[in-house]
């Protein structure tokens, strides 16, 4: 489909540069986490020796001919139903084209019947983006460049082939040009990163090519057709992503304001400069014959495969969030809960909740103290509670809970009051408190005058002088609180 | 002297026996290929040492008590397309000169388990594609019945080394006809199976979804038999029918009372009269043995050469792209990759080859697909519901298998289409996926065999095979004179 | 839009489809495959006297879909056989003369 022909996401015209809105859509390959190849037993393993995962098939031997992988088409399946589309019928395709990674010279992968169409990915603010597709193909292999400068082909003495990946199943998740920002196109990749890791269907590591990543970028005026893209390629984290789109989209930019048209073309991010550089024009692009691979049959899950693939779906991350922030009251977009959610670590926050523990508070403290844990924790979950329980009594001030809670970490457990007395953290009572609060204002009359005339700041140094006074028992909050009542 | 048993039924048989030895009847059958391999040219291969070993542990396996299996030392000869695993496999094409293939055909690897000796890779047109085996790059293989004669194609050396004795047996692969046009003109059998009966995992492809694997043989059990053990779901094949071996030497006695014989009145036309001569008296002898014979139409059938050299090219360009100097077989080194590609596959392929790369590449290329690649899809469902219509009143429909006997040497070497209108008979069940075969019935005023084609549905082997034999037994008994 | 099917095959045409299949041709070997080409495909448009319009295209000729394999890893070939078949290797890779020029 052409971009003209495409139906584009309103705009909310939140990103402009220069009065120009960015359209972007993302075209992701993700390498799907099976044991062996999409179409061959050979292992599918990352990092090994070159060519020691290497059958007939994967090697385009005469002869040989392609079995398809059931497990990875159960993973396409997650995929597709994780991000709403429709699970269909579908057919492989032959994409000819010679290149030496690609030992058939042709290239398997789904064409006018994709495996899954027609779905969507909502970000963490709301705003939804299509997914026209997310088709099955395979890998290719990996060629390095020897001689030359960097690795690179131009310039380069020969090449050598290794097909341990040729073959890996892949799928390809087509986004629909709904991205309106960089930010925007960092917020999808970054959630279509965990959906994958949730459901098990591939690591989704942008640094090890495990994960993909395509920009097609045009810009226009708020209300104009759409102008003409450009494919960037080469983008291999997620700030490379925002940085790449942004640098594009200026680019794009200057050329019109300069009166000058844009060339459809293929550009390639460089890390080191910052710029895309053209790769290829796409007025030269190969004809590739796609016709239906004659060795292999439809896939047609049918209902009752879908619905059991949907049934055993995980809670997706977006659910998760819901679900986290309904518990602990706090924003289901906010910092708190998309890290925990991200760490994995929200079922664990829920069971420290349920153990009667502050929900707001189990949030905040493995947000903050968890940071080196996975998703499952090594405190056991009636350990934090019952830590979390002694702060919210004022057992514990804020400061000493920090400081068990460590004790916990570093421990992967233990029992919080024997650590608060082996500290010496003993509640003081209020009027000892009040005691050393009127011997601090009586120390600092000055410091005590300035706040008093509404010098927030100048409570600084008297909390300090407290804090040192009750060496560290003091609550930071009740200290609060006794000085603003003193002040009347 | 001693006498052999000559097919692979009874030499099997009397191996199991020990009456006979393994070794013994692979000495007779090199014997004939020392003599007459020089003339005819029917292997590009001929692996007796390898032979002398499987030949041996069957043997041993008798003399240990045990059974050998069911091909007990048969020697089998083997299309050069088929991969053996550290045997050189050419497909007769200099861009595989010197590739040993790492892995066994399913074929190969079946055949071997029931105590079969393989003793040698058999010529053919080059990548299966022509009707006389003169596309070889290593030269065409003769007629044994008329040397001055093609053997026929593409398998033509698997045709040529059971006429000449040289195997009782051998396995081919037909695309278009490649196996019963060769067997017509040297007057053995040779079945093409349904499509997906027999595994295509290891035979180098041409045309995906028309290539089938079958065997030639003498006389219609031997055929039977081999095809019994080579057909049989294969897990390595997704086109491969997910059923067990077919059942057909329990067929070949059952007589043929009240079949319903399919004579085709819009067949087309530019067959020989003397082939056109013996196909009648197959319909008469199959009448005399209680048939009925019933007049069926295939408005379309005369479509299907168009059909086939658009489809078979178009899949033969892709599945022949793999060739491009990188992993295996032949490279002409270049200054790049890309020119190393158009020297190495310039060098590499053929005429006929290039020319079906070109073909097929137009017939799929943007602007072109719909007229071509396209329409004749479409031309394939036609022909295939005319079949089953014509199956609907017809069992079996009976046709020549070529519409001339074996023809000389370079007589349509210059003229391609020509040549494609040799398989006008044979085409179009490989584009509808149905099983046929070519029984020999009779020669020409020359002295050249005719071979009858007998066509069933899809999965029809055991109605055809009974027909088969039924046209055999009538030979035999008339000493082939009517 | 004309029927391409209709127009005879020029020398242009066939040196592109030469170029697309990686077949290094002479402009005599393009001037007698165009000759060749251009006769079959006269021949081949026979099929247009056929009424095509409701009929569904025919891929393989036995309907079976829904053939999986099991996630099963099977032992890779030894990488020694593989690399001896090969026309050139370095450091247990293929080998091949700089990558340019491919495109189109």
């Amino acid at each position: 489909m052409s971009p003209a022909e495409m139906e584009v996401a309103p705009n909310d015209g939140s990103y402009l540069i220069d009065g120009y809105e960015v359209v972007c859509g993302l075209e992701v390959h993700v390498e799907l986490a099976t044991a062996t190849k999409l179409f061959s037993a050979s292992a599918n393993r990352f990092g090994d020796e070159p060519n020691t995962h290497i059958d007939p098939v994967t090697l385009g031997l005469p002869g040989a001919l392609p079995v398809l992988n059931r497990r990875a088409v159960e993973l396409a399946m997650r995929i597709g139903l994780a991000l709403n589309c429709t699970v269909q019928p579908s057919t492989f395709h032959r994409k000819n084209y010679f290149y030496p990674d690609m030992p058939k010279a042709y290239q398997i992968s789904q064409y006018d019947q994709p495996l899954n169409i027609d779905g969507w990915l909502e970000l963490p603010g709301g705003k939804r983006i299509g997914i026209e597709r997310a088709h099955l193909e395979e890998d290719t292999g990996k060629s390095t460049h020897v001689g030359g400068t960097g690795g690179r082909i131009h310039g380069s003495d020969h090449s050598l082939i290794d097909f341990n990946r040729a073959g890996v199943p892949l799928v390809e998740i087509v986004g629909r040009p709904d991205i309106a920002s960089p930010d925007e196109a960092k917020q999808y990749v970054t959630e279509l990163r965990q959906i994958l890791v949730a459901i098990g269907a591939s690591d989704a590591k942008m640094e090890e090519g495990s994960m993909r990543c395509d920009a097609n970028v045009s810009v226009r005026k708020p209300g104009s057709p759409l102008g003409t893209r450009c494919e960037i390629k080469n983008v291999n984290s997620v700030r490379s992503l925002g940085r790449a789109i942004e640098y594009e989209a200026r680019r794009q930019i200057a050329l019109v304001e300069a009166g000058e048209s844009i060339r459809q073309e293929t550009r390639h991010w460089d890390e080191s400069d910052g710029r895309t550089h053209t790769l290829r024009s796409k007025e030269d692009a190969d004809d590739y014959r796609y016709f239906l691979e004659p060795d292999l049959v439809p896939l047609d899950p049918g209902a009752e495969w879908i619905e059991a693939v949907r049934a055993a779906l995980p809670l997706l991350p977006r659910e998760r969030r819901v679900r986290l922030s309904r518990a602990t009251g706090a924003a289901a977009d906010g910092e708190a809960v998309m890290v925990v959610v991200e760490r994995g670590q929200d079922d664990y926050v829920l069971a420290v909740t349920e153990s009667g523990a502050d929900p707001a508070r189990a949030l905040v403290h493995v947000k903050e103290a968890y940071a080196e844990q996975g998703a499952r924790p090594s405190v056991p979950v009636l350990d934090l509670a019952r830590m979390i329980t002694m702060e919210v009594s004022g057992t514990l001030t804020s400061t000493q809970a920090k400081i068990v809670l460590a004790e916990l970490v570093a421990n992967g457990g233990g029992d919080a009051e024997a650590i608060a007395t082996a500290k010496g953290f003993e509640a003081l009572d209020t009027s000892a408190l009040e005691a050393i609060v009127d011997d601090a204002i009586a120390a600092q009359p000055a410091a005590w005058a300035k706040y008093c005339a509404g010098e927030e700041k100048a409570m600084g140094a008297l909390v300090g002088a407290i804090m040192k006074a009750s060496k560290g028992k003091a609550d930071g909050r009740i200290v609060t609180a006794l000085l603003q009542s003193r002040r009347g | 002297m001693v006498s052999f048993p000559s097919s692979a039924f009874d030499i099997a048989e009397a191996v199991r026996s020990g009456s006979v030895k393994a070794a013994a009847i692979l000495e007779d059958h090199l014997g004939r290929i020392a003599e007459r391999e020089a003339d005819i040219h029917a292997f590009n291969l001929v692996t007796a040492d390898a032979a002398r070993v499987i030949a041996a542990r069957v043997d041993d396996v008798v003399a240990a008590g045990h059974d050998p299996g069911p091909l007990a030392g048969v020697p089998i000869a083997l299309k050069d397309n088929m991969c053996t695993r550290g045997v050189p496999t050419t497909c007769s094409s200099r861009i595989l000169e010197g590739w040993k293939p790492p892995y066994d055909a399913t074929v190969v690897s079946r055949l071997a388990e029931l105590g079969a000796v393989f003793v040698g890779k058999t010529n053919l047109d080059e990548f299966a594609m022509g009707s006389s085996t003169e596309n070889s790059a290593f030269g065409v293989t003769l007629n044994p019945r008329d040397t001055s004669r093609v053997a026929g194609g593409s398998s033509g050396g698997s045709a040529a080394a059971v006429a000449a004795a040289f195997a009782p047996v051998s396995l081919g692969s037909d695309t278009g006809g490649s196996i019963r046009q060769p067997a017509a003109l040297c007057g053995v059998v040779g079945v093409k199976p349904t499509y997906g009966t027999v595994s295509r995992y290891g035979l180098v492809a041409f045309a995906s979804s028309l290539d089938q694997i079958g065997p030639f043989s003498v006389d219609v059990r031997d055929s039977a038999l081999i095809l019994e053990s080579i057909s049989g779901h294969d897990p390595l094949d997704s086109t491969s029918i997910p059923q067990g071996p077919l059942d057909l030497l329990s067929v070949l006695d059952q007589d043929v009372k009240g079949m319903r014989i399919g004579r085709i009145t819009d067949m087309p036309e530019g067959a020989d009269p003397d082939v056109l001569g013996r196909l009648e008296a197959a319909f008469d002898a199959l009448r005399a043995a209680g048939a009925t014979i019933v007049d069926v139409e295939l408005p379309t059938l005369k479509y299907g050469i168009t059909a086939y050299y658009l489809i078979a090219p178009a899949e033969a360009s892709s599945n022949l792209a793999r060739y491009d100097g990188v992993r295996y077989g032949r490279r002409v080194d270049s200054v790049d990759t890309n020119s190393m590609y158009m020297a190495t596959r310039a060098a590499g392929f053929g005429d006929e080859v290039k020319r079906r790369i070109m073909l097929g590449t137009y017939a799929l290329s943007a602007g072109y697909y719909d007229a071509y690649y396209g329409k004749a899809l479409k031309v394939r469902r036609l022909i295939s519901d005319d079949f089953a219509r014509a199956y609907g009143k017809a069992d079996v429909l009976l046709t020549p298998t070529s519409p001339i006997p074996a023809f000389n040497v370079g007589e349509k070497a210059d003229d391609p289409l020509a040549m494609y209108l040799c398989d006008v008979y044979t085409i179009p069940t490989n584009l509808a996926g149905h099983p046929a075969m070519s029984v020999p019935f009779g020669d020409s005023r020359d002295g050249l065999p005719i071979g009858v084609q007998v066509m069933a549905s899809t999965l029809g082997e055991r109605p055809m095979f009974k027909v088969a034999a039924a046209l055999e037994r009538h030979m035999v008994a008339t000493g082939g004179r009517s | 839009m004309p029927d391409p099917s209709r127009e005879r095959i020029s020398a242009d045409a066939v040196a592109k489809v030469a170029r697309l299949a990686r077949l290094d041709v002479s402009d005599d070997e393009i001037a007698r495959m165009t000759g060749q080409l251009a006769v079959m495909l006269e021949h081949f448009a026979d099929i247009d006297s056929l009424d095509l319009s409701d009929v569904a295209p025919m891929t393989q000729p036995y309907p079976l879909a829904n053939v999986l394999r099991d996630d099963v890893v099977m032992p890779s070939l030894d990488r020694d056989e593989v690399l001896t078949n090969a026309p050139a290797t370095e450091d247990g890779r293929f080998r091949v003369p700089p990558i340019i020029g491919l495109e189109g």
